[in-house]
């Protein structure tokens, strides 16, 4: 058994490194997979980002004074089924930053813990054809007293977040497609200075965080131990200002993106507690934010608390 | 089917409205300002020392009619007319400005400041282009409002207001004419009443000198500087604290007073402070022969070095004989002394141990790109106190003169330091030194913040006694921000903040004679 683990992990590497570059990982608040009830699913989720490319405003440039900027994180990822449509997920990101030229010092630390509730309040099928309707609320908040003011090398925006998301997925057979769209009501966040630019001088340490929106469509392959899926996400700041020429980044910025990238996640069959998780994108389009390329790698452990059931 | 949709629908729009209804609105420190009520007018003023005028009367203004004839009454009838309607937008302006004319224009300064404060962006050939005072609006913008020009900048405006009160106050005592509402009971004022006679308008003296200036120091701003100007007239108008011959005389007295002023900014060298490519090659020689490592720009494509010139820029608290033989420090540790290594090493272990308490007074004092200055800074920390301690305009406009004439005599006492002994940063020497705030572009040796802060606390510490201690903690962590932000020796901030400290005790000196205490 252990001979065939190997194998499959090898598999998984391979994939890996052919999909290189996710926006989310399987069984995230993204996407249309859920636990069943009593059933708890974590592990550590690796990512890696950098860009050495980012649009200032919506003028692209490099910047050798920073190289490639990358950002590493290791997230620890809880998911549990209090039913089999409601589940509750955690996450707490440990984040790393650098530059590779210049000589800015990267920052590193705990970053925010997200905790999300999903809810399949409908599920109906005709045929060979099946369509399911989520509502997904979240909240997260900083972990940690990380400076933000310190972009793009700071590990976070510092704000509290609430997320109200709304999805629709379509099953025909094993091929899927879901959508989902996402307000995301951001808290002011505090500097550690009192007095900031953005388009006028504000005399207070306070920075007032326009609101954003969150949209994702993603298809591909469902099956029992194999999901592999292609994704098209677009993160749009609801309000903001453009970075000025040859200035720094800011927390309150106009910052919006554009990615595709590719997901799978498989699930040993021999030994279905466990699941290997990778995914990748790539930022074709954005404004006051790097072009990065990431990729993600991750293993899921699932307890079976209540009667064996399969994730 | 459909019924659940809407019910989630309706679900998720609800929650979006109730999350987006919460007000996010800033509250910023002086928006509620209160009114200026000086506890005492100066009346007197007139005869304190003025900067760079001979005497209050260099400039004439004119005697104004009498408040009963039909000009005056007029005047009086369009302040009635305003009143009679008033808009919320109109009481908003006249409550904005009724907090002081000198507090509101230095934040308008210190906003121009922050929006300028940028450095230019490269040229294809890895070259970087100049801004040009002649063509404000053409990329680079015209200025580059760094450090020293921004203290510079600070310390006209302030000087120039100081100096067109104390004409106004000797014109006002001398002509005596009272505000509109003591001259017309139903006048209704909308500002606290004063003794002060109103003409001329030492609000409409900040504002023509504000306006004056601005045209030199932000000559692409002047939509925005006019658009401010004309509010601060309406409201004093429409607050019933002065009529139009007031805010005319005002104005006039102020614009002339500024274009001394401007005579002064247009040859003190500061023009000629960028240099040229033949004197920065010289400067880097020159540390070369002296056996020194010399300053290199660790900015890619190479920059050159911000201002070399600036310390022959013409000082006002002293001249530059006092400034080379008193003032300017002495020569950093050697590049190769055990000393600098000793240094070095410091630098290179707060780089790599920083504390987020460090990393909170690295942020708080780092003042820097797009930022207000180290200068501006201390406006603010001045103005916020100033604000409490009810002056008088001109009191206010005295404070702030002293505290930005000695902050841009110690950018120029800084500025000579830095391009004297041409001193390597921390991380030029030691590659493994990463920084906790932006490197600036030009020589270490001596702190710019730690010369700037030194002086401003110096200066606090003699016009709110009761404050001192606290004025020189901040500037003590304002120099330790520097080594904790890993971009400077600790030679470099001790040694600035004692030259700073001794800038300002010129300024103490001039404080103690100019006839205001």
């Amino acid at each position: 058994m252990l001979k065939k683990l190997n194998e499959q992990i090898k598999f998984m590497i391979i994939f890996i490194m052919v999909l290189a570059p996710a926006v989310s990982i399987a069984q995230t608040d993204m996407d249309a997979i859920m636990m069943n009830k009593q059933q708890f699913c974590n592990g550590p989720i690796y990512d890696h980002s950098s860009w050495d490319h980012y649009w200032e405003g919506t003028f692209k440039r490099n910047n050798e004074n920073l190289g490639t900027v990358t950002t590493q994180s290791v997230m620890f990822m809880s998911n549990y089924g209090i039913t089999d449509k409601l589940n509750v997920m955690a996450a707490a990101p440990y984040v790393w930053t650098r530059a590779s030229a210049g000589t800015l010092h990267g920052m590193k630390g705990v970053q925010d813990l997200s905790v999300f509730v999903k809810w399949k309040p409908v599920s109906k099928s005709f045929g060979k054809n099946k369509i399911s309707l989520f509502t997904i609320g979240g909240f997260s908040t900083p972990l940690s007293n990380y400076v933000i003011d310190f972009l793009p090398m700071s590990i976070g925006l510092g704000s509290t977040n609430l997320t109200a998301r709304g999805m629709v997925d379509f099953k025909h057979g094993r091929f899927t497609v879901t959508g989902s769209a996402a307000y995301i009501r951001r808290s002011n966040v505090k500097l550690d200075r009192d007095s900031y630019y953005d388009t006028g001088l504000h005399l207070t340490n306070e920075i007032k965080m326009p609101d954003a929106a969150y949209y994702q469509l993603r298809t591909g392959y469902r099956g029992r131990y194999l999901i592999a899926e292609a994704l098209l996400t677009n993160w749009t700041t609801l309000g903001g200002f453009d970075i000025t020429k040859n200035n720094m980044p800011f927390p309150s910025n106009r910052m919006n993106a554009t990615m595709v990238g590719a997901n799978i996640k498989y699930t040993l069959k021999k030994f279905t507690q466990l699941s290997l998780l990778a995914g990748g994108n790539y930022t074709i389009a954005g404004r006051n934010m790097g072009q990065s390329k990431a990729f993600n790698a991750g293993v899921f452990y699932a307890f079976y608390f209540g009667k064996r059931g399969k994730s | 089917m459909k019924k659940i949709f809407l019910f989630i629908f309706s679900i998720l729009t609800g929650i979006v409205v109730l999350l987006s209804s919460c007000s996010k609105d800033l509250m910023e420190r002086t928006e509620n300002a209160p009114a200026l009520t000086p506890a005492n007018i100066d009346l007197n003023a007139g005869i304190w020392k003025p900067i760079l005028l001979s005497g209050p009367t260099e400039f004439m203004v004119a005697a104004p009619s009498a408040t009963n004839t039909p000009d005056y009454i007029a005047q009086v009838n369009e302040i009635k007319t305003w009143q009679k309607d008033l808009t919320e937008e109109e009481k908003s302006i006249v409550k904005y400005w009724s907090a002081g004319a000198v507090l509101r224009w230095n934040e308008i300064l210190r906003e121009l400041v922050a929006k300028h404060n940028l450095p230019p962006y490269q040229n294809a050939d890895g070259t970087y282009p100049i801004p040009n005072a002649n063509n404000p609006l053409a990329y680079p913008q015209f200025p580059f409002a760094n450090p020293p020009y921004a203290a510079r900048a600070y310390a006209y405006v302030s000087a120039a207001e100081y100096d067109a009160l104390v004409a106004a106050w000797y014109y006002k005592k001398l002509y005596n004419r009272p505000a509109p509402y003591t001259v017309d009971a139903t006048v209704n004022p909308l500002i606290p009443k004063s003794d002060l006679p109103s003409y001329p308008s030492e609000d409409a003296v900040i504002e023509g000198v504000n306006t004056e200036m601005l045209k030199l120091l932000f000559p692409g701003d002047q939509d925005f500087i006019q658009q401010k100007a004309e509010e601060h007239k309406r409201a004093r108008i429409i607050a019933g604290a002065n009529v139009r011959s007031d805010l005319e005389a005002g104005e006039a007295l102020g614009k002339l007073v500024a274009q001394k002023f401007v005579t002064r900014a247009r040859s003190d060298r500061a023009g000629a402070a960028v240099g040229t490519p033949a004197i920065w090659t010289q400067m880097e020689q020159d540390c070369i022969a002296r056996g020194e490592t010399p300053w290199i720009s660790q900015e890619s494509p190479k920059r050159p070095p911000m201002l070399p010139l600036f310390g022959k820029v013409k000082t006002f608290l002293f001249d530059s004989l006092t400034m080379v033989t008193q003032i300017r420090p002495g020569p950093p540790p050697s590049t190769s002394s055990k000393q600098f290594k000793d240094e070095t090493a410091e630098v290179l272990y707060y780089s790599q141990h920083p504390t987020r308490e460090r990393k909170r007074i690295i942020d708080f004092w780092a003042d820097g790109v797009s930022t207000l200055t180290p200068p501006g800074h201390w406006n603010s920390i001045a103005a916020e106190d100033f604000i409490k301690q009810n002056f008088s305009e001109v009191r206010w406009a005295r404070n702030m003169a002293l505290l930005n004439m000695a902050m841009m005599d110690a950018a120029i006492v800084c500025w000579d330091a830095k391009y004297a002994y041409f001193n390597p940063r921390p991380s030029q020497v030691d590659p493994a030194i990463k920084t906790l705030t932006g490197l600036p572009n030009f020589p270490s040796y001596v702190s710019g913040h730690s010369t700037f802060s030194a002086a401003a606390a110096t200066v606090l510490g003699h016009i709110i006694p009761s404050r001192a201690t606290d004025y020189n903690n901040m500037a003590v962590e304002a120099e330790l921000s520097r080594l904790y932000g890993a971009i400077h020796y600790r030679s470099d901030i001790e040694v600035g903040f004692t030259a700073g400290a001794k800038v300002g005790n010129y300024a103490i000196q001039r404080a103690i004679t100019d006839g205001a205490e």
